[in-house]
């Protein structure tokens, strides 16, 4: 479980920053999508993989075998933020192309 | 504090949270109406971060100033802490507001949608970002204060600020991301998010887990130098900053200083004492001696103003930076006054820089300063000027311009002066201590702090003379006296901190020494008193649950 979480996380992040690095708007918010699950996968890991374990405290429960639960809290957020950032970038990334008339990250192809 | 007073805490971020949203109902075309509500919102603002100032410069030591958003147990539940940094921080925010507001009503407000909603948020991720004392909660305030930003860059629209807006969004989002790993490590080694539980809890932590927790604290780092824009990871702003309208660059000039105040104030609270202590303070030594370093060969390689003024927002950053990492108290004082005082400078200048330009066209400043480089090419018959009279406008906008000059330079009789003196007095002057040699790195700062100051005046004197005594066009540009007010209130304000200059250094002092005794913070948060309840339930009381 942790050996495939981490390797989907490392392959995502590696995904991720390989194409923001990229010079089209369309890889840039590819791998900048990438780059946000893999984050929020990552907050999942760092509080501890458990499966079927449940957050909720009840009387008398072991501390051990529930899930924490703040990383989920804290995952919630991180998406919520991550898509409207990302719904906000769309945007602009349109407008650009609008404007400037190619997807290139500086607005103007490089000279071949 | 107490009763009514301990809700106005949370006022800084409630009132622009409530005009943004309200601002919204109402269409563009209303813009008197909309202006109106923006003004109320900031004036309360401003009135509301004065009394938060003032009760936290009157309180005793072991201040009230905490806040328990719901009336949670404090590391449970989210806080708002008030202490002197945060409240000067925020005076600063809402005192910068109301003159780059009152500069827009002019007519950049009309330019585009929604700038007032978006103004608004701005302010409350400022706000929000300055008062939690909850890491996750900050990059929640974080990204509030950037959406917002992301809007008010592109502001205008034009080619040139969707590619700037471009960039600098998606370097923010890539920091965004880097926020989140940062904090999720630093949950992960130590089980907490509240900043005060955080630096109880660091003493226990041993071995790998801390290691995990540097690393994660090192990464947030990163986050906030991106923000603070330290060498090599500010070259989105420049682009950035000169492509925005000037009001909004005006109000840009104090998020730069977001990331300069969390870094005081984790580097303080959290890693100021312990195994863990001055982590990281060669980095920013280092990177901000070289911040200003290259923000020093950029102010003076500028062509267009607008640049210039960003570059000196580098050399201001960098300062900073460079003065943290010394870690001396009494320079980092007079680092407080340096960032007061440079970020109303370089807010007032971004605002001057528009009206200056306006009889110009967009290349002329760009051919001056090469036709300087390679010689007049057309040394036409002049014709005789003897006693042309200087129009006004041109003398108040020169005017400006020179105190602007004088401030950016720190050249007496104004506050950037002052600033700097209080600087170099702390590395190598009265205020050093006398019996240790003054370190290397401290003659690095000096010589690079004089270099800037120079740097800027030779630019700003170029400038200068190119735009008001050798004018190409001969054009006056029309100003409305509502827009030359906000840059004189500005300029005014440097003046007043420098008559006061003894009280406001005081000030400055007394926050370092808060800021240095963790402890008095920690216990604020920890034992923060809830409403409702007769007396603070221990942590393993279950209080709430």
């Amino acid at each position: 479980m942790e050996l495939v979480l981490s390797i989907g996380i490392g392959i995502m992040t590696g995904s991720g920053v390989w194409l923001i690095l990229r010079p089209r708007t369309y890889q840039v918010i590819i791998g900048l999508s990438l780059l946000s699950y893999a984050v929020n996968l990552f907050i999942f890991a760092v509080g501890g993989v458990k499966s079927n374990a449940a957050p909720l405290l009840e009387e008398g429960v072991d501390i051990s075998t529930m899930t924490d639960p703040v990383p989920h809290a804290l995952v919630l957020t991180a998406i919520v933020i991550g898509f409207a950032t990302t719904a906000l970038f769309l945007v602009v990334l349109l407008a650009a192309r609008g404007l400037t008339g190619t997807d290139h990250v500086d607005g103007r192809e490089q000279p071949k | 504090m107490s009763g009514w007073q301990q809700h106005l805490i949370i006022a800084p971020i409630v009132i622009p949270l409530v005009a943004g949203a309200l601002l919204l109902f109402f269409d563009e075309r209303d813009r008197v109406l909309k202006a109106m509500i923006s003004v109320v919102s900031c004036l309360a603002l401003a009135a509301i971060a004065i009394s938060l100032f003032r009760l936290a410069n009157n309180g005793p030591d072991s201040f009230e100033g905490v806040y328990l958003l719901g009336n949670w147990p404090a590391p449970f539940g989210i806080v708002l802490v008030v202490d002197r940094l945060s409240a000067l921080m925020l005076v600063l925010a809402s005192i910068l507001a109301i003159p780059a507001l009152v500069f827009a009503l002019a007519r950049w407000h009309a330019a585009g949608a929604h700038f007032h909603s978006l103004f608004q948020f701005l302010l409350m991720g400022l706000n929000g970002a300055f008062l939690t004392g909850d890491l996750f909660n900050l990059f929640v305030f974080f990204e509030v204060m950037l959406a917002a930003s992301y809007g008010l860059l592109m502001h205008g629209s034009g080619s040139m600020r969707v590619k700037a807006g471009m960039h600098y969004i998606a370097v923010n989002l890539a920091a965004a991301l880097c926020f989140l790993i940062g904090v999720s490590a630093i949950y992960g080694s130590a089980g907490t998010l509240n900043m005060a539980d955080l630096a109880v809890r660091i003493g226990e932590i041993e071995g790998e887990r801390r290691m995990l927790l540097e690393a994660g604290a090192g990464i947030l780092g990163i986050v906030f130098l991106i923000k603070a824009g330290m060498w090599p990871l500010n070259f989105w702003l420049p682009g950035a900053y000169s492509a925005a309208t000037a009001p909004v660059a005006g109000i840009f000039a104090i998020m730069s200083k977001v990331g300069i105040y969390v870094i005081l104030r984790l580097s303080l609270l959290v890693f100021g004492q312990g195994d863990s202590a001055g982590l990281g303070l060669n980095v920013l030594l280092y990177g901000g001696m070289a911040t200003i370093a290259f923000g020093t060969i950029g102010v003076l390689a500028s062509q267009a103003l607008g640049r210039l003024a960003s570059y000196s927002v580098l050399v201001s950053s960098g300062t900073l930076l460079a003065v943290l990492g010394f870690s001396n108290g009494q320079v980092t004082a007079g680092a407080l006054f340096y960032m007061v005082s440079s970020t109303l400078t370089i807010a007032a200048f971004f605002m001057l820089i528009e009206l200056v330009e306006r009889g110009q066209d967009a290349g002329a400043s760009v051919l001056a300063v090469t036709m300087e480089a390679y010689g007049d090419a057309d040394e036409e018959d002049e014709e005789v000027e003897v006693g042309v009279t200087m129009p006004g406008t041109i003398a108040v906008l020169g005017i400006c311009f020179a105190a602007c000059g004088i401030l950016l330079s720190g050249l007496p009789p104004l506050s950037g002066f002052v600033a700097k003196f209080a600087m170099l007095s702390g590395m190598i002057g009265t205020g050093a201590n006398s019996e240790a040699p003054i370190a290397a790195s401290a003659w690095w700062i000096v010589g690079l702090l004089i270099l800037s100051g120079l740097a800027a005046l030779i630019s700003m004197t170029r400038a200068g003379i190119r735009t008001f005594w050798a004018s190409m066009e001969g054009t006056v540009p029309r100003v409305l006296v509502m827009e030359m007010a906000p840059v004189m209130l500005l300029i005014a304000l440097t003046l007043a901190l420098t008559i006061k200059a003894g009280p406001a250094m005081g000030y400055m002092e007394e926050t370092i020494r808060n800021l240095q005794q963790p402890a008095v913070y920690i216990d604020a948060v920890i034992n923060a008193r809830r409403a409702g309840v007769a007396e603070p339930s221990g942590p393993d009381g279950g209080g709430g649950i």
